[in-house]
């Protein structure tokens, strides 16, 4: 499905991935832990195609397409999510009509025709009703004003409409309550599938007991240092990331 | 939201030209000596049929207008206009005043079908869906060359009809209201327009009277070398309604062409006027070459209590836009507002905004300000809200946004506030925001282009505008700042 191999990307001169290598099946879901600026969001955010990242060497290919030549849109097209950490807010733009856009855009690109608008509100009801979502929220314009589990769940939502094939969440348990930890996480859960992988981005353990991974990678100073089941993040918990610090010191 | 896939595909429809409006009308025209004088001012008054205090009238403005220096103290450049390299009269030589569009020289049909307004069909159409009908005034250069739904609108009692018509037909009218918004000597475009003004609507809704159809006229200057200087006026009469509309186009041309036109509004007792405007003039090419100089005059007199003035606009065209709609608030409760969505690209210059002059007790005005600018644009807002001394009670809120597109242009807002009196309330927001490229990011992350992404963060900001003009202009408005932006990420 997913295919990374000596991945090494800078930011105004700073390197921050040095010759990651990860491999992600379909099906699958990869967790993968680190402390703060090892390069977790970095690796989500090249994934996706955001701008100021300098790609110096590697490759990325997702069911043997190459990502690092798509614009981002394509590589949406092409299934790539990424449930961002900091959702961004799109004043006087409907969150309805923001959902719309994107889910026609994406049918364009696929060759099909436009949704029609009762069966876009039928989907959008359903799949709101999972999450658990007050309908007022779809109201109002995107991510305005939402609290940040609000936010969160707009993601989710997003996520469930667009049917993506390789599901990327950057640190979607950051700012949730337990109960909307709950709500995420099975929303997550429902969307799990033979053909669907993801690669599920945390600090905490936490997050993992209601996601459980079929795989834990630990990241550290930009590549993959320790890959194991998903035993490793508990014992992550347990020790902290100290082992790995330690080692780059040695 | 569908107006943005249609926005789209206009968008890629059009090639490297930008302006779809800028081609040029074959027809043979007759026109006015060039330049400026005494004698011009005669012909154009004896064109138009004209009777001795109109010709009078002129030639007093003209004599004012000379004496007159041109404004400098808004934020735009250009080279010095040369007043005397200008056609003052251009008409269609065919039938220069038809009577119905049979008599209409078929080549000008064809220019208002290409730009959308086909006449012939508005009024086929008559009574198949009523409430959709838009009676249209139709203005070529200098005349008027067809205007819609005359007789239907006459058994309402409204007067709908060229200003050059009205003068003939209802001169106590005209005469009673004429230059009791903008005086002759108001200012120098407007002393100038006073001169020789050439057409424009002429609008009379008698009291009580609803007006039955949006109105609308549709300027287009085709001609070289020459300026437009239309003149409308609207009176709404004591609990009367009107809903109005404004459209602009103009050829693409690599010379400047000038328009000073003069629009006065005046709402009587209980009386409301909307007047919506979509004005595209041509803007110039991308180095800044052609396009149209508007520097209008636009003024509303709430004269009655309780009435209601608002103004709507969107300006997407022009290389030069100086104008300010603005509402003299007399009438006790009277309300003004104040509606503008400008977007700059390219080269171009916008100084617009409004005046809301506070006379009346407890009157309010409302003043809602978008600007984009993109390219190597200068957007300016000006806005002056005052309150007179006898004006309590006195209720302004206004709220500026300014959104940049790029970093090569530059957004700027000037707001004049005078209070006279300690009762009134005076509230002003403002705010400058980039499109940021997370925002960007976060959109084309979900699947939609740079192109579609980009409209539908322009559609949020001016969204709260867009809602304030009637829903098939509001489309249509969608779709031209789109294409204005175009080309403008990146």
């Amino acid at each position: 499905m997913l295919e990374i191999k000596n991945l090494v990307v800078q930011i105004e001169d700073k390197r921050i991935l040095n010759g990651l290598n990860l491999t992600v099946n379909k099906g699958e879901v990869a967790a993968i832990m680190g402390p703060n600026g090892s390069g977790k969001s970095t690796l989500s955010y090249v994934i996706a195609g955001k701008e100021d990242y300098e790609v110096l060497d590697g490759e990325i290919l997702l069911d043997g397409q190459n990502l690092l030549e798509m614009e981002p849109d394509q590589r949406a097209a092409a299934g790539v999510f990424l449930a961002f950490q900091y959702p961004l807010e799109i004043p006087g733009v409907g969150s309805m009509t923001f959902l719309k856009a994107a889910m026609n855009a994406q049918r364009k690109s696929r060759g099909e025709g436009e949704l029609s608008t009762p069966d876009f509100i039928k989907q959008v009801n359903a799949a709101a009703a999972k999450l658990e979502m007050n309908k007022d929220m779809l109201k109002r314009a995107l991510n305005v004003g939402f609290s940040g589990g609000e936010k969160k769940r707009m993601e989710i939502l997003q996520m469930a409409l667009l049917q993506p094939s390789f599901c990327i969440l950057d640190e979607t348990d950051s700012g949730l309550d337990i109960d909307a930890l709950r709500i995420v996480s099975e929303g997550v859960n429902a969307l799990r599938s033979p053909d669907r992988a993801f690669l599920v981005i945390t600090h905490y353990q936490r997050l993992l007991n209601h996601i459980v991974p079929d795989t834990v990678h630990v990241m550290h100073g930009g590549r993959i240092v320790r890959s194991g089941g998903k035993e490793l993040a508990l014992e992550l918990e347990a020790n902290g990331y100290a082992d790995y610090r330690e080692s780059e010191a040695a | 939201m569908p107006a943005v896939q249609e926005t789209i595909d206009q968008v890629r429809s059009i090639d490297v030209d930008q302006y779809k409006y800028g081609f040029e009308t074959e027809v043979e025209m007759e026109k006015s000596p060039k330049g400026l004088s005494e004698d011009v001012i005669r012909f154009i008054s004896a064109k138009k049929g004209e009777p001795e205090w109109m010709l009078q009238w002129r030639l007093d403005a003209y004599k004012r207008w000379l004496t007159m220096t041109e404004p400098s103290w808004a934020r735009v450049s250009y080279d010095k206009i040369d007043y005397n390299d200008i056609y003052y009269y251009a008409a269609p030589k065919k039938n220069p005043a038809p009577k119905s569009l049979d008599e209409v020289d078929p080549e000008i049909l064809k220019t208002y079908e290409k730009l959308g307004i086909p006449l012939r069909e508005q009024e086929i159409l008559a009574g198949v869906e009523p409430e959709r009908r838009v009676a249209v005034d139709a203005v070529f250069d200098s005349v008027s060359v067809a205007t819609t739904f005359k007789e239907e609108l006459a058994k309402a009692g409204v007067i709908f009809m060229p200003i050059s018509e009205a003068i003939r037909e209802y001169p106590d009218l005209v005469k009673q209201y004429l230059g009791t918004v903008v005086p002759v000597t108001d200012n120098f475009f407007a002393t100038l327009n006073s001169a020789v003004f050439t057409d424009g609507s002429f609008v009379y809704i008698p009291p009580g009277v609803r007006c039955p159809m949006e109105l609308s006229t549709y300027f287009r200057i085709n001609e070289k070398n020459t300026g437009q200087f239309e003149r409308t006026l609207i009176i709404a009469d004591k609990g009367s309604y009107v809903s109005y509309l404004e459209g602009c186009t103009a050829p693409k041309r690599d010379e400047n062409q000038l328009h000073a036109a003069v629009v006065e509004l005046i709402a009587l007792d209980d009386a409301e006027i909307k007047y919506s405007t979509v004005q595209n003039w041509y803007p110039g090419d991308a180095e800044g070459r052609g396009g149209i100089y508007n520097f209008v005059t636009k003024r509303g007199d709430c004269r009655g209590k309780n009435s209601v003035i608002t103004w709507t606009q969107v300006e997407t065209g022009s290389a030069i836009t100086w104008k300010y709609p603005s509402c003299i608030l007399r009438g006790d409760n009277s309300r003004g507002e104040f509606y503008s969505i400008a977007v700059s690209n390219g080269m171009q210059q916008v100084d617009s905004g409004t005046k809301m002059i506070h006379l009346g007790k407890n009157t309010t005005s409302r003043i809602i300000s978008k600007g984009i600018a993109a390219g190597k644009s200068e957007n300016t807002y000006r806005g002056l809200v005052s309150a007179h001394r006898k004006a309590t009670g006195a209720r302004n809120f206004t709220n500026c946004d300014s959104l940049l597109i790029g970093n090569q242009c530059g957004a700027h807002t000037v707001p004049y506030i005078e209070s006279k009196n300690a009762t009134a309330v005076f509230e002003h927001e403002a705010t400058t925001s980039k499109i940021s490229e997370d925002q960007m990011f976060y959109c084309q992350q979900r699947g939609l282009s740079e192109e579609e992404a980009t409209a539908l963060i322009v559609n949020g900001f001016v969204k709260d505008v867009l809602q304030q003009l009637p829903m098939e202009f509001a489309v249509e408005a969608q779709k031209l700042i789109s294409i204005s932006l175009e080309g403008s990420v990146g």
